[in-house]
């Protein structure tokens, strides 16, 4: 399997070699010879972005819908800096990407040479690994490990920096198959001694809960089922955070819909008060733990997890057990059937009772008008209207994003694309292309707010470059409403700088792209709008004219526990008086 | 429960429920594939993190197989140190670590260099601590002298204390090293 090749034809062949069918990329200079090989053959296909940030959030949609490794192709400097934003998303997301980038020649580096920066050195942080190569010798041995490492264990993004004479260099190259990295070999099963315990704890338990996160999709679908079958096995209700989505039905009874700091009543009130958790692929983040020395007081913590640095970090936990989901979820499904455990039912029957009492709070509701489109009203239409549908949603980050997770309901793993680590505003709309990409008959719609989409809304023009149908749903509030809603709670209401003037018309903008554009401010109009959007072979954006003073509950304030979430007022259209019920040190936190 | 963090850092509700009280002093030895940046991902992670490093070492240990040795102290509450050493671990290019600390009976040593300036009496006393330290002297001038000396840390800040009123004017310290004693490797 050894072939004297150029550098640039060692990428290109490793890329087919590990199996992949897509690239996002941008040209500049220090990567022309690669885009020269990938010029001269047909078999991998180039997707050519507007901005390399775009690339990064592609690849991420398109490994986060398929359970790939997502794979861009970036020019040095500027091309590599404007990709740092999507590489640390999937770092804090935990998504496998392989990112190329050129470098100037070797003997230049060090230098300030034109289109030169450290990128070994700027992406050292927001990488799980990276690699600058000085000789031809260790390119093909690099390009598979990279694979290798960003695929095994927890997934992160990895980066290889290829100096452009590296690039022209010519060498032998060899198929590395099945390669294992010498120093990094995560674990996968979990210690059976450990998982024993765990389901001894279960079998205790009075009231259990499990919390499961987004380790549950990336460990692939085996664990979502092995999931959903030990969550019926033991009849424990079960909660996911925001990544986790999709892992069980949100249509299940067993369901307690998202938690943390825009969860569900029930669902944080639930880890409050329970005494045993389970996680399983979460890990313990601000956003779902609240107040960190109020968090679930009586409750002894299983955590299952891959990465071993995940396990006592923010929380110190009973049983910690290292290993993939899976693996571990395997077993306890083979030990609890075995050992023909069973859960405490009477203390359980009177679990689901207060459960049932928190549900009855029915915490997502919202006032329904006739007048103004709400927007919870639009994304339970939006559900509703696709979910017979093959639907692949992504976010953008805001409100909406909130509402989408409150509001749509998902049943499969790997349909859900949001950026939940990092937070990045302008993630949907190039996610929501590599989502297309990976399934190209599938309806893909980015849900979006009016200020995230203009930050990477000169992606239109890849969408419609590759006749790709992706519907951008704009929950226009015509506020940075995120921003407005934690400045009322915050500063009074002073809305500094998050109101925006002079928006596009997104109609005409879509027009311009060459798209269709949709506006709909009218509650009786949504569902033929919305139909038409779905019913549109080609890229829409629908600008939905939304309430601009909705703010978005429950919510946990900052610095407050999982039982002191703030309710939505339902009984007058003024909202609620926010302003008082953060303290000061809450106002320390983001 | 209540983290008591120092008065101009307010305790954050989201910081670590564990008291900083119980901070522990703990040696970690790192073994390393020699290999471009990796000094730089141990650095980066201990600076991002926000861990201490109070003293760092490294060096080549093992020649055909690239192999290096960063030998670090740190301190932290006995969690902070559980997250360090996990936090290394998850660094791609590194082998193993160890903390010595925890292993019975582990030797650590450093050499420092002691330079100190003074005229007659003064003179006698620094020559005769250095020979009650066994440090040797490796420089002379009619108005000073650099001592070597090895030894554990403390050994190192003791002697260095009692040359400070004799008249010190600098020392150069190497960092730890360590190692675990009998036949077995680390
Ligand atoms: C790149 C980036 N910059 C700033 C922020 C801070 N931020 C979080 S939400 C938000 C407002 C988002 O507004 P919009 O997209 O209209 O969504 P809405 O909250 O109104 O639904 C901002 C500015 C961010 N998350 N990402
Ligand atoms: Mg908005």
């Amino acid at each position: 399997m050894s072939k004297q090749m150029t550098g640039a034809e060692m990428i290109v062949q490793a890329l087919k070699d590990q199996g992949v069918e897509v690239v996002f990329g941008y040209p500049g200079g220090a990567v022309l010879p690669i885009y020269d090989a990938i010029f001269h053959q047909n078999e991998l296909r180039h997707v050519l972005v507007r901005h390399e940030q775009g690339a990064a959030h592609a690849a991420e949609g398109y490994a986060r819908s398929s359970g790939k490794v997502g794979v861009l192709l970036v020019t040095s400097g500027p091309g590599a800096t404007n990709a740092i934003t999507g590489l640390t998303d999937a770092l804090l997301d935990s998504i496998p990407l392989v990112c190329i980038t050129g470098q100037v020649p070797t003997h230049l580096i060090g230098s300030d040479a034109f289109q030169e920066c450290d990128t070994t050195g700027i992406t050292r942080n927001c990488t799980k690994h990276n690699y600058l190569v000085r000789r031809i010798e260790d390119l093909p041995r690099i390009l598979h490990e990279a694979f290798y490492v960003a695929a095994n264990g927890r997934p992160g993004p990895v980066v290889i920096d290829i100096p452009k004479d590296v690039q022209f260099a010519t060498g032998t190259y060899t198929h590395f198959k099945n390669i294992q990295h010498k120093t990094y070999q995560p674990q996968l099963k979990g210690d059976l001694s450990k998982i024993k315990q765990a389901v001894e704890m279960m079998t205790k338990a009075r009231r259990p809960v499990f919390y499961t996160g987004g380790g549950v999709i990336n460990s692939g679908p085996a664990a979502s089922a092995l999931l959903r079958e030990l969550v019926r096995l033991t009849g424990f209700p079960i909660t996911s955070t925001l990544m986790g989505l999709g892992a069980y039905p949100a249509d299940d009874r067993q369901w307690l819909n998202m938690l943390g700091m825009h969860g569900s009543f029930e669902a944080n009130n639930a880890m409050h008060d329970c005494d045993l958790m389970i996680c399983v692929g979460a890990r313990f983040d601000d956003r779902i733990t609240g107040r960190l020395d109020a968090f679930s007081p009586h409750s002894k913590k299983i955590h299952i997890d891959i990465d071993p640095s995940s396990i006592n970090k923010n929380v110190k936990v009973d049983l910690g057990i290292v290993g993939d989901c899976a693996h571990v979820l395997e077993d306890m499904v083979r030990l609890w059937r075995t050992s023909g455990a069973r859960a405490d039912q009477a203390a359980l029957a009177k679990w689901w009772k207060d459960i049932d009492h928190w549900r009855a709070k029915d915490s997502f509701a919202f006032r329904i008008s006739s007048k103004i489109v709400k927007p919870q009203h639009a994304i339970q239409r939006l559900y509703e209207l696709t979910k017979d549908r093959d639907v692949y949603i992504t976010t953008e980050v805001g409100q909406h994003q909130m509402w989408a997770a409150q509001h749509f309901k998902f049943m499969e793993p790997n349909r859900w694309m949001t950026s939940g680590g990092l937070g990045t505003m302008g993630y949907g709309l190039p996610a929501a292309i590599g989502a297309q990409i990976a399934h190209p008959n599938s309806l893909v719609i980015d849900i979006a707010g009016e200020a995230s989409i203009l930050m990477n809304m000169q992606e239109m023009s890849t969408a419609l470059q590759y006749r790709l149908p992706v519907k951008i749903f704009i929950l226009n509030n015509q506020y940075m409403g995120m921003v407005r809603q934690w400045q009322e709670l915050l500063h009074g209401g002073r809305y500094s700088e998050s109101y925006t003037a002079s928006l596009p018309d997104f109609v005409k903008l879509a027009e311009a792209y060459g798209a269709h554009g949709i506006r709909c401010a009218d509650p009786a109009d949504l569902d033929e709008a919305i139909t038409e959007m779905i019913e549109t072979p080609k890229a829409v954006i629908f600008d939905c004219v939304v309430d601009q003073k909705e703010n978005c509950f429950p919510m946990i304030p900052s610095g407050k526990a999982h039982n002191e979430m703030l309710m939505a007022d339902l009984s007058d259209d003024a909202g609620i008086e926010i302003g008082n019920v953060i303290d000061e040190k809450g106002k320390m936190l983001v | 429960m209540n983290a008591q963090a120092p008065q101009s850092a307010p305790p954050s509700p989201y910081s670590s429920a564990v008291g900083k009280s119980n901070t522990e002093s703990h040696t970690l030895s790192v073994l390393v594939d020699n290999e471009p940046g990796v000094l730089a991902r141990v650095v980066g992670m201990f600076s991002g993190r926000g861990f201490n490093i109070e003293s760092l070492t490294v060096a080549e240990v093992a020649h055909e197989t690239h192999l290096s040795r960063i030998t670090i102290a740190t301190s932290g509450t006995p969690e902070v140190i559980e997250q360090v050493r996990h936090q290394l671990e998850r660094l791609v290019p590194i082998h193993s670590v160890t903390d010595m600390t925890l292993l019975d009976r582990a030797i650590e040593r450093e050499l420092a260099m002691v330079k100190v300036r003074g005229k007659g009496e003064n003179r006698v006393e620094a020559l005769r601590l250095a020979d009650a330290f066994k440090a040797r002297v490796i420089d002379a001038t009619i108005e000073s002298f650099i001592f070597e000396i090895t030894g554990a840390p403390r050994k190192i800040d003791d002697f260095v204390d009692l040359m400070r009123p004799i008249g010190l004017v600098e020392v150069s310290r190497t960092g730890i090293a360590a190692i675990s004693r009998g036949p077995a490797p680390i």
